[in-house]
């Protein structure tokens, strides 16, 4: 558990709130407005979890909340309240190989988010039944790789069964 | 100016709190050596090294898990202990005297520390190629964004509360703003006519050439800003050590920052150390903007006597920074009836912004490669980039070549419809044979079989069926259209002329005491691998398993000064260097050139038996250097802009097909072909990535990435409105190398980065060309501009 102390921030007196993060409690006072992304990195020191653009069209800062790939700079941290938050830090690094043989990241600013979409991807392979990978993949902007290498990595991290249309 | 600022000497609140010492992780000095990222926990830094591909060649991405996992620090990821945040506050207008700044009073001013061009101790200059720059803007603005006032605080909140809370006001004059028009004679702000730079090749006769060539097709063609959008935005912490600057942050270039700080604030250079972080992103962009940002952060920092950060968001980095130079074109080609090139005469213009920065220099690799990959005799290319008051335009991949190459092939179709030749036919005709000469009046002479990159392009795409096929679709398809097209192109790789002997790189393989070693430049990491290849050259040329190299942080307190990572030179001239390094190295030990592995890892660790107390950062200790040298035969005439402009050419053939609709006029990239020789290539994985990635760049930049300018600044600076591709939006790229070793280049390669953004462009263009009998003759060629082609009055008509 973490303990906060109460502050105030910009005269107004901030919440306090627990939530699961990467499998732990955490509890800690935020300010009303505090983004969950800043929350992540400057609050509790978890800087996998990038910032592209702060307004939801990059996914660079994408985390699981629920089990659902969100964007962390459009997620009020109060809105976490009791919810499970899981980011970049909580992978096992062992499930990445596939993306470092078939060149899934370059410059790696994008990369952590697109490592969360793409293994949400492989853990639900129902989706590629209505939707392509590059379809499912267009929430996270990469300006290195030119999507094939990323694409590439997603099949090969699906469950054998499955094709990989790209 | 600043009345009621609250810059006097009184110490400011956030000056009272006690000593700190910056909290940053002097990993770098940690004892397992200077190794990759030194961001990294230990724990991950032998990760990269898990899946061992059988070959040197295919080995993996050094840094590629410690990235996938979130582990490479960045510089926004770095702790930094006590620090301010820092803001910048710029021009509100184009043009004009700054006539006041005023301090809004919703602000407590005594807890900001405020910094102005008053205090910088030396000159208000960035320094590059000119000093006309200022640091920050002393009483005058030329652009929008012009820095004027920063600001710091410890709270990012109160720091860009306080920001806005500064206005700064104008007197404003009229400024230049079409960099195409005549400037009038009150819009004159660079010598007498707004150029800021003028540069021409000439060879053979172009006038008489013209005069009796049986054709003459002449066109114009313009290009648009582009934005790197690189996903890492621009930042920078500083802080004192003792009496050092250090100044870390995401940069191309360390020794460019180092000079820029140690000129601007005039402190001698071992009182300044530049430490680049893990950069998440250049292409360009983190050439020379960083210097500024670096400064700024180094003003904030002297003046708190605190460590500051300094961390642009996205909209404030697509405004502020520089952008692709915007640039028209005009051609006008003599002929024979058969498409054989007689005389090319060409005139670029090229948008430059508000300063000199690096135009000069796009302007001048924009010419070399005007007239393309192809013989002719007579050649005249004149060339001007104009000032503006536009933020300034700066490096970006291609670096003036994509401009000058668009026109070059988009031209190329437009005189192949003229004469009703097919497109590749008129390329084979005309492509470069050994033997034969560049515009500089470069021979060309490596060896390469042009043609034939040509033709496995066609090859790979089924061009003659393909166009069979859609010439037949076309003609049934109500709304669709179909079609192919294509470029080849070239691309200098190092500086231009004599650039790299002015540069004289050095760079050092250090023999650690425990048998491996270590390569010391200043060239980064940015994504397009560096780490790696470093790591395989120095491990082939010695023998050695990659886990035994390591690459020393690009920090100028320890490497040395490689050159700027730009230019497609990295792993062609400084890998080269770092070949030649650990020859000398293996040399110093003792042995000779054949030594390898085993042998040479005990050498080195006998030396240091030897010789105790010398570990791997004394002076003395045991290091093998190189230091730029021209290759045998290579001659530049600077004057006369004629000889060989470039060590070596990386040739190339794009083939692209799309789709467009007429109902919405969006045109859809549907399979592109990529074949190119690039020399040898060292690692198939990352080559084929910089090529993908480079495509997928130009494809943004043909079809739909548009700088929407106010007042000469960028307005659709986010990336809602600022629209690049995703992984929907592009095919897969279909790659494919010639492989043609260069003698003088690290492991034989030739420069690879910045070649696959000059082929999509036109190859798109010509393509949209072919499917609908339109004629666009700029980009990018968004739906809205494509339907006024078809719809319209522009010339363009449904096929």
């Amino acid at each position: 558990m973490r303990e906060g102390k109460s502050h105030e921030t910009g005269g107004v007196t901030a919440l306090t709130i627990s939530f699961t993060l990467n499998g732990g409690p955490t509890s800690l006072d935020i300010d009303p407005a505090e983004r969950l992304l800043d929350t992540l990195r400057y609050r509790l020191g978890l800087t996998g979890t990038k910032e592209g653009c702060g307004e939801g069209e990059c996914g660079a800062c994408t985390v699981y909340l629920d089990g659902l790939p969100v964007d962390a700079c459009l997620v009020p941290t109060y809105q976490v309240r009791g919810c499970r938050v899981e980011t970049v830090e909580a992978l096992d690094p062992g499930q990445l190989e596939p993306f470092v043989a078939h060149g899934a990241t370059q410059c790696g600013a994008c990369t952590p988010g697109v490592v969360m979409t793409a293994l949400w991807i492989s853990a639900h392979p129902e989706l590629l039944e209505t939707h392509t990978i590059r379809e499912l993949m267009a929430g996270n902007l990469c300006r290195c790789t030119g999507y094939d290498g990323i694409v590439e990595s997603v099949a090969a991290t699906l469950p054998a069964s499955r094709g990989a249309p790209a | 100016m600043n009345p009621g600022a609250p810059r006097s000497t009184k110490q400011n609140r956030f000056l009272k709190t006690p000593g700190h010492r910056p909290g940053v992780s002097r990993a770098w000095m940690n004892p397992r050596g200077a190794a990759v990222g030194s961001g990294h926990d230990r724990r991950l830094r032998d990760l990269p090294f898990a899946g061992r591909p059988a070959t040197i060649g295919a080995m993996h991405r050094r840094e590629g898990l410690a990235k996938l996992a979130g582990r490479e620090r960045y510089v926004d990821d770095l702790p930094l202990e006590g620090a301010l945040w820092g803001m910048t506050v710029g021009s509100p207008a184009p043009r004009g005297r700054v006539t006041a700044i005023r301090f809004r009073p919703d602000v407590d001013w005594s807890e900001i520390a405020v910094v102005d061009h008053r205090d910088l101790p030396g000159p208000n200059e960035i320094i590059l190629i000119e000093r006309d720059q200022p640091v920050l803007a002393a009483g005058y603005v030329r652009h929008v964004h012009e820095p004027v006032v920063l600001v710091a605080h410890a709270s990012r909140d109160m720091a860009r509360r306080a920001a806005r809370a500064v206005e700064v006001q104008i007197d404003p004059e009229p400024p230049a703003l079409d960099f195409r028009l005549r400037p009038r004679p009150d819009q004159i702000q660079y010598g007498t006519d707004n150029v800021l730079k003028r540069l021409k090749i000439e060879k053979g006769d172009v006038e008489r050439a013209l005069a009796r060539a049986p054709v003459v097709v002449e066109g114009t063609y313009e290009t648009g800003a582009q934005e790197h959008v690189y996903i890492e935005t621009q930042g920078m912490i500083a802080w004192l050590e003792g009496d050092v600057l250090v100044v870390k942050g995401s940069m191309q270039c360390p020794y460019y920052v180092h000079r820029a700080l140690a000129h601007a604030l005039a402190r001698d250079e071992r009182r300044v150390r530049v430490v680049q972080t893990p950069t998440g992103g250049g292409f360009g962009g983190k050439e020379e903007y960083p210097s500024t940002i670096a400064l700024h952060t180094a003003l904030l920092a002297l003046k708190a006597g605190r460590p500051v950060k300094l961390i642009y968001d996205r909209a404030e980095d697509m405004a502020a920074t520089t952008k692709r130079h915007p640039s028209q074109v005009r051609h006008r080609t003599g002929l024979t009836r058969d498409g054989r090139l007689l005389a090319q005469d060409i005139e670029v213009v090229l948008d430059g912004g508000a300063y000199v920065t690096l135009s000069p220099v796009v302007l001048s690799r924009g010419i070399i490669h005007a007239a393309g990959p192809y013989s002719c005799e007579n050649v005249r290319i004149d060339g001007r980039v104009m000032f503006s008051n536009a933020v300034p335009f700066g490096a970006f991949r291609g670096f003036g070549a994509p401009q000058t190459l668009f026109a070059c092939e988009r031209h190329m179709d437009v005189i192949a419809a003229t004469l009703g030749l097919d497109p590749a036919e008129l390329r084979r005709v005309n492509l470069i044979r050994d033997g034969q000469t560049t515009a500089t009046g470069q021979v060309i002479n490596d060896g390469t079989d042009r043609v034939a990159v040509l033709e496995r392009a066609l090859a790979l795409a089924e061009y003659a069926d393909k166009r069979r096929v859609h010439a037949a679709f076309n003609t049934a398809h109500a709304t669709k259209r179909r079609g192919l097209g294509l470029a080849t192109f070239f691309h200098g790789a190092g500086f231009t002329g004599g650039g790299e002997m002015h540069l004289k790189s050095r760079a050092q393989v250090a023999g650690l005491p425990d048998g491996r070693v270590e390569v010391r430049s200043a060239n980064i990491e940015m994504g397009q691998g560096t780490l790696t290849t470093f790591t395989q050259i120095a491990a082939l040329r010695l023998g050695l398993s990659p886990e035994d190299v390591l690459i020393a942080e690009p920090d100028t307190a320890t490497v040395p000064n490689s050159g700027p990572t730009v230019a497609s030179r990295t792993t062609m001239v400084v890998g080269r260097l770092i070949e030649r390094a650990a020859d000398d190295l293996r040399n110093r030990v003792g042995l000779d050139d054949r030594a390898r592995g085993a042998v040479v890892r005990e050498a080195i660790r006998r030396w240091h038996s030897e010789h105790p107390g010398l570990g791997a950062q004394h002076a003395a200790s045991l290091l093998g250097e190189a230091v730029y040298e021209r290759p045998p035969g290579i001659a530049w005439d600077e004057e006369r802009y004629q000889g060989d402009a470039y060590g070596a050419f990386a040739w190339a053939a794009h083939v692209a097909e799309v789709e467009v609709d007429l109902r919405t006029c969006e045109t859809r990239v549907t399979d592109f072909v990529a074949v190119q020789e690039v020399g040898k290539v060292l690692n198939e994985t990352l080559a084929r990535g910089q090529v993908q990635g480079g495509v997928v760049q130009g494809i943004g930049w043909a079809l739909m990435e548009e700088c929407r300018f106010a007042d000469g600044a960028m307005i659709n600076n986010q990336l809602t409105n600022y629209i690049i591709p995703t992984s929907h939006d592009v095919p897969p790229i279909r790659v494919a190398f010639v492989e043609n070793p260069y003698p003088h280049g690290g492991q034989g390669a030739k420069g690879l980065g910045e070649l696959p953004i000059d082929g999509p462009a036109p190859a798109i263009v010509n393509a949209v060309a072919a499917a609908t009998g339109a004629d666009p003759r700029a980009i990018p060629l968004t739906p809205e501009r494509l339907l006024r082609l078809i719809e319209g009055n522009e010339g363009g008509k449904v096929a």
